[in-house]
């Protein structure tokens, strides 16, 4: 009998394919952009049937939650011509079938042998209060040091990187400087002036 | 022994992060005009790594960070010669950056960067750091290319590469996830005990061979994987070209080593192959293709291609003497590659860029000095004898007719020789052309000094090679064997 | 209570076999729905009535005595409303923002204890998921502002979506302080740590008051409230995303803020005010049900929502952009460091 855990796999990997290749065909960039979004949550159900519940987590709250809404805050403001990105589909089109081609046939001969369902080990099933995160923290300070603190390093360069690229002084900018202007005091912005008082005239 | 003191041999990895994060802070205060400061910490830190490299070698391979991290021979004397070719394209570098107001201590600091990223692929010993290492060195790099801003041609560059890297990192991580699946583990000698042992499941084992050499190929960028290295090398300011084209060859070959030979050496005859097919068409498509080209630096470029078909095929042979002729190609290259670039800068100044066929006429009229010193490069990379280049190529070849490589060979032969054409033609436009120009070559002292001691050092490594041929024999022979 | 309860899922079980566990999880659902919605509608009532006293008015008065009859005369007046859809709107994901605006406002309750043992999911990563859950809030907003083809909306999504990844850093930040404190990521097992202390002085807003007020603020921050709600900006953009909504679609954002204001004031009261937990454990306190009060920390939160409404002016965009990354993320990083600190020390006592 089939579990209820492998028709939800069967549905969120459906889901999943469905999504990542709508990726790729959507014609509007926008759209694009949700199906990955949808392919992301379905990825990450699957990760919560493997019992992955921090990737899975973590898939959502920096992919989907933080990685996506930038991109498509991007892909939003573009003003893509579709005409002219399609221009040279044709021109390219058998070329990209035969290489795709290739690819399907490897993938066919590779995966489609017999041998590669069986080699896969049964999911180790852990009790309800078994906690990978703490499994992962432990890992990532202790197996994985290095390359974990690489990984630190790496987005102090993506930071130093994207400061260095971006970051322009211009001389017109007009932006405030927010100490001065909470340091300000009422002297410096009202001068009272005593207007001596006329008399209305004649 | 307490922890610190097991650490020894990253010291030089740690020391390098340390004295970056010094410099990142100790830069926010320094004026434009005062720069040398920023520039004279980073060439300490180089001195600095050197000292503690040298110091704390130890004979023998020496795992850390369970696994992730090797220190052996062929390590430090890789990471000793990044150190030189990173402080040499740094001083080649100065005054050319300065003269396009490039000269800033995020270009420095990302130099560093990369460096980190180089040493960490030089001493790897898991695909997790391998990866992690080349992405801290591409990413430096990237952004180097791309810090000229107001420049299209390096914003282009930089895309193309940035674009095109991140294709060769997903098919790199494709084919190492492959690998773990049919292996059960990142650790290269774990897999290479694997493979070994026998794997149940052989195709899924060479579908993620396949996808590594892809992935290898481009960031070495052999052919048909090469598009990026004309436009990144042409659209790039020639420092970062310079960068870009030295010493992460020498972190190239080290992963090539690390992820073909170490992890997969009983794979040996299904990659072997593969390499052979890239390093034909690279030297056949580097050589040709270089004929063609008018800018010296797009023909760097292809000339780039076509020695790392020159390093494929050392690798290929796949047995020491392979080994040691590639890495002491490698070394080879990155000397030459120095100079070459070197001298463009040299010859460049504020507002012009002497990176024209052209802007070569006549040059001993101009500088006979300088004339020279390009000549006796020029000669190095064609493999004319008394020059290092001969010698370089000579070994590879000696290497590969010993494994029986003889149509290869034969190949390489044959494309160096159509190579050596337009090699020749610099030298024929320094000597036997009028110059176009006669504006006086701003020769600053520090870097003519360099390019002086970088030429001879080509005429004499090709005079006296032995002693760096050793170094590389024996560095290798040490981390293999002693797995 | 708890033995009724006991017999009922017994009875159940015996009754519906299999069929029960999925039934009895749609009851709870309900269970904890319901009250949202109606307190949805209260808050409203309840907002324009403190800013009624506040602005020395006397607030909605006329339907129902007190006024009490007029939060469901808005709602039918929204229901019988007509729903238009801009003729050149992407129709499909028109009518989806807001149901993507309330869903995850809705589907974060799944882990907030409201006493002990009573959450419809006891999950070890709550804390993650309730992070998980609150960053996908902002997609309603975006696609709802991008699907409108309208400058206005377009413009309050945009401003949205930056502030809320903004803030979202901070209050993750915030949160992972609390996690440190509490050395779980169980929200149950986060209120059962400020258990044993004295009352209140057990309470983490005590070690983390830094974290208590950025976690506030990024709160109010993210559920787009006055001083911060430039996404809706009146003066300037209309009403920012949601200027093309009428009828429902406008109701179920309307729903959807609210929600997510008192899932604020709910996750405030759990991670720092204790939860469940009496202030004073001793007897007149500590016989009071839990589940009393956790309401009434949260309505106390719920009344700051309010006041603050009432008091601040409407902060600018680049001083909304500064608070968030330069003030409040550099001190969340910074107490990270001091807390973690202090738990190695003696005089850390919670």
């Amino acid at each position: 009998m089939i579990s209820f855990e492998t028709i939800v796999f069967y549905l969120l990997a459906a889901l999943s394919v469905f999504a990542a290749v709508r990726v790729i065909t959507a014609r509007n960039p926008v759209h694009a952009a949700l199906f990955l979004v949808l392919a992301f949550c379905g990825m990450a159900g699957i990760w919560l049937l493997l019992e992955a519940e921090f990737l899975a987590m973590t898939l959502i709250l920096v992919y989907v939650g933080a990685v996506m809404v930038l991109f498509l805050f991007v892909v939003m403001m573009l003003d893509i011509d579709l005409v002219q990105l399609r221009e040279g589909f044709w021109r390219w089109f058998p070329f990209g079938v035969a290489l795709a081609a290739v690819m399907v046939f490897e993938m066919v001969w590779v995966l489609g042998n017999n041998r590669t369902a069986e080699t896969g080990t049964a999911l180790v099933k852990h009790d309800a209060d078994y906690s990978n995160v703490k499994e992962l923290g432990r890992l990532i300070y202790t197996d994985y040091v290095f390359p974990f603190e690489l990984a630190a390093v790496l987005l102090l360069i993506a930071i130093v990187a994207a400061i260095a690229l971006t970051l322009r002084r211009r001389k017109d900018s007009k932006t405030q400087n927010v100490a001065q202007q909470v340091a300000v005091k009422r002297a410096d912005r009202i001068r009272i002036v005593k207007v001596p008082a006329e008399k209305r005239g004649e | 022994m307490t922890y610190l003191s097991t650490l020894v041999p990253a010291y030089a990895e740690i020391f390098l992060l340390v004295m970056v994060c010094a410099i990142l802070i100790v830069d926010l205060f320094v004026t434009d005009p005062n720069r040398i400061v920023t520039y004279l910490l980073v060439q300490l830190t180089l001195l600095g790594c050197a000292l503690i490299t040298v110091s704390t070698y130890q004979p023998g391979v020496v795992h850390l960070f369970h696994n992730t991290f090797v220190d052996d021979m062929m390590s430090d004397v890789l990471k000793l010669l990044s150190y030189l070719a990173m402080s040499m394209a740094l001083v080649y570098s100065r005054h050319y950056l300065m003269a396009r107001g490039l000269f800033t201590g995020e270009f420095m600091v990302l130099a560093l960067f990369a460096l980190l990223g180089m040493m960490v692929m030089i001493s790897a010993s898991h695909f997790i750091s391998l990866y992690i290492g080349l992405e801290l060195l591409s990413l430096s790099l990237y952004a180097m290319v791309a810090l000229q801003r107001d420049s299209a041609v390096a914003t282009e560059a930089a895309m193309k590469y940035f674009i095109l890297g991140a294709l060769a990192s997903g098919l790199l991580l494709y084919g190492m996830s492959m690998l773990y699946g049919a292996t059960g583990s990142l650790d290269v000698n774990a897999i290479s005990a694997a493979i070994s042992h026998g794997v149940e499941n052989k195709q899924l084992l060479t579908f993620g061979l396949v996808f590594i050499v892809a992935g290898l190929a481009f960031k070495l960028g052999a052919v048909p994987f090469h598009m990026w290295v004309p436009d990144v090398y042409h659209g790039a300011p020639t420092a970062m070209t310079l960068i870009i084209g030295s010493a992460p060859k020498l972190a190239a070959f080290a992963f090539v080593m690390r992820l073909l030979v170490e992890s997969m050496q009983p794979l040996m005859m299904h990659w072997s192959g593969m390499l052979a097919i890239l390093a034909v068409l690279s030297m056949a498509l580097g050589n040709i293709s270089a004929i063609a080209q008018t800018n010296l630096k797009r023909m760097f470029a292809y000339s780039t291609i076509a020695h790392m078909g020159f390093l494929l095929l050392g690798v290929l042979s796949g047995n020491i003497d392979g080994y040691s002729s590639a890495m002491f190609y490698a070394v080879v290259y990155v000397l030459m590659s120095l100079g070459g670039f070197g001298m463009i800068m040299l010859l460049s100044r504020a507002g012009f860029e002497a990176d024209n066929l052209d802007d070569f006429k006549g040059l001993n009229q101009r500088s006979p000095w300088l004339a020279f010193i390009m000549l006796l490069l020029m000669f190095s990379m064609a493999g004319v004898p008394p020059t290092v280049g001969f010698y370089a190529k000579f070994s590879v070849l000696q290497a590969a007719v010993n494994a029986g490589h003889i149509p290869l060979v034969v190949m390489a032969v044959l494309f160096s020789l159509i190579g050596a054409f337009y090699y020749l033609r610099i030298v024929k436009l320094m000597y036997f052309d009028a110059p176009e120009s006669h504006v006086p070559i701003s020769m600053q002292p520090d870097s003519s000094v360099l390019i002086s001691f970088n030429g001879l050092a080509v005429l004499l490594l090709g005079i006296l090679p032995g002693n760096l041929m050793a170094v590389c024999a024996v560095s290798v022979q040490q981390s293999l064997l002693l797995h | 209570m708890m033995e009724l309860l006991q017999t009922l899922e017994q009875t159940g079980q015996n009754l519906l076999g299999p069929l029960w566990l999925p039934l009895w999880t749609l009851i709870k659902i309900v269970v904890i729905v319901a009250p949202i919605m109606g307190s949805v509608a209260y808050l409203t009532l309840a907002e324009r009535k403190i800013l009624g006293f506040m602005q020395v008015r006397p607030g909605p008065n006329r339907v129902g005595y007190w006024g009490l009859l007029q939060p469901l005369a808005d709602g039918i007046k929204l229901l019988l409303k007509e729903i238009i859809i801009p003729s050149s709107a992407n129709k499909f994901l028109f009518v989806a923002a807001p149901v993507l605006a309330l869903m995850p406002a809705l589907a974060a309750w799944a882990v907030v204890p409201f006493g002990d043992g009573m959450e419809l999911a006891n999950v070890n990563a709550g804390l993650l998921y309730i992070l998980a859950m609150t960053s996908l809030g902002v997609y309603g907003i975006i696609i709802a502002g991008w699907a409108s083809n309208s400058k206005y909306a377009f413009l309050g999504a945009l401003r949205s979506a930056a502030q809320i990844i903004s803030y979202e850093l901070a209050m993750g930040f915030a949160l992972v302080c609390v996690l440190l404190a509490a050395q779980s990521m169980n929200l149950g097992d986060i209120v059962r740590g400020q258990s044993h202390g004295y009352g209140l002085l057990g309470w983490y807003f005590i070690p983390l008051f830094p974290m208590f007020v950025v976690y506030f603020i990024a709160g109010v921050a993210e559920t787009n409230r006055a001083p911060f709600d430039l996404a809706e900006d009146e003066a300037t953009i209309v009403a920012g995303f949601h200027t093309e909504y009428s009828g429902m679609g406008f109701a179920l954002f309307f729903l959807a803020e609210y929600a997510n204001m008192i899932l604020i004031a709910a996750l405030s009261s759990v991670m720092f005010l204790g939860g469940w937990l009496p202030p004073i454990n001793i007897a007149p306190f500590n016989m009071i049900p839990g589940l009393f009060w956790m309401l009434g920390k949260m309505s106390f939160m719920l009344f700051l929502f309010l006041w603050f409404r009432a008091t601040f002016p409407r902060y600018r965009y680049d001083q909304l952009m500064r608070l968030g990354w330069k003030v409040f993320i550099p001190l969340t990083l910074v107490w990270l460091v001091v807390v973690a600190a202090w738990m190695q020390t003696p005089l850390w006592l919670w």
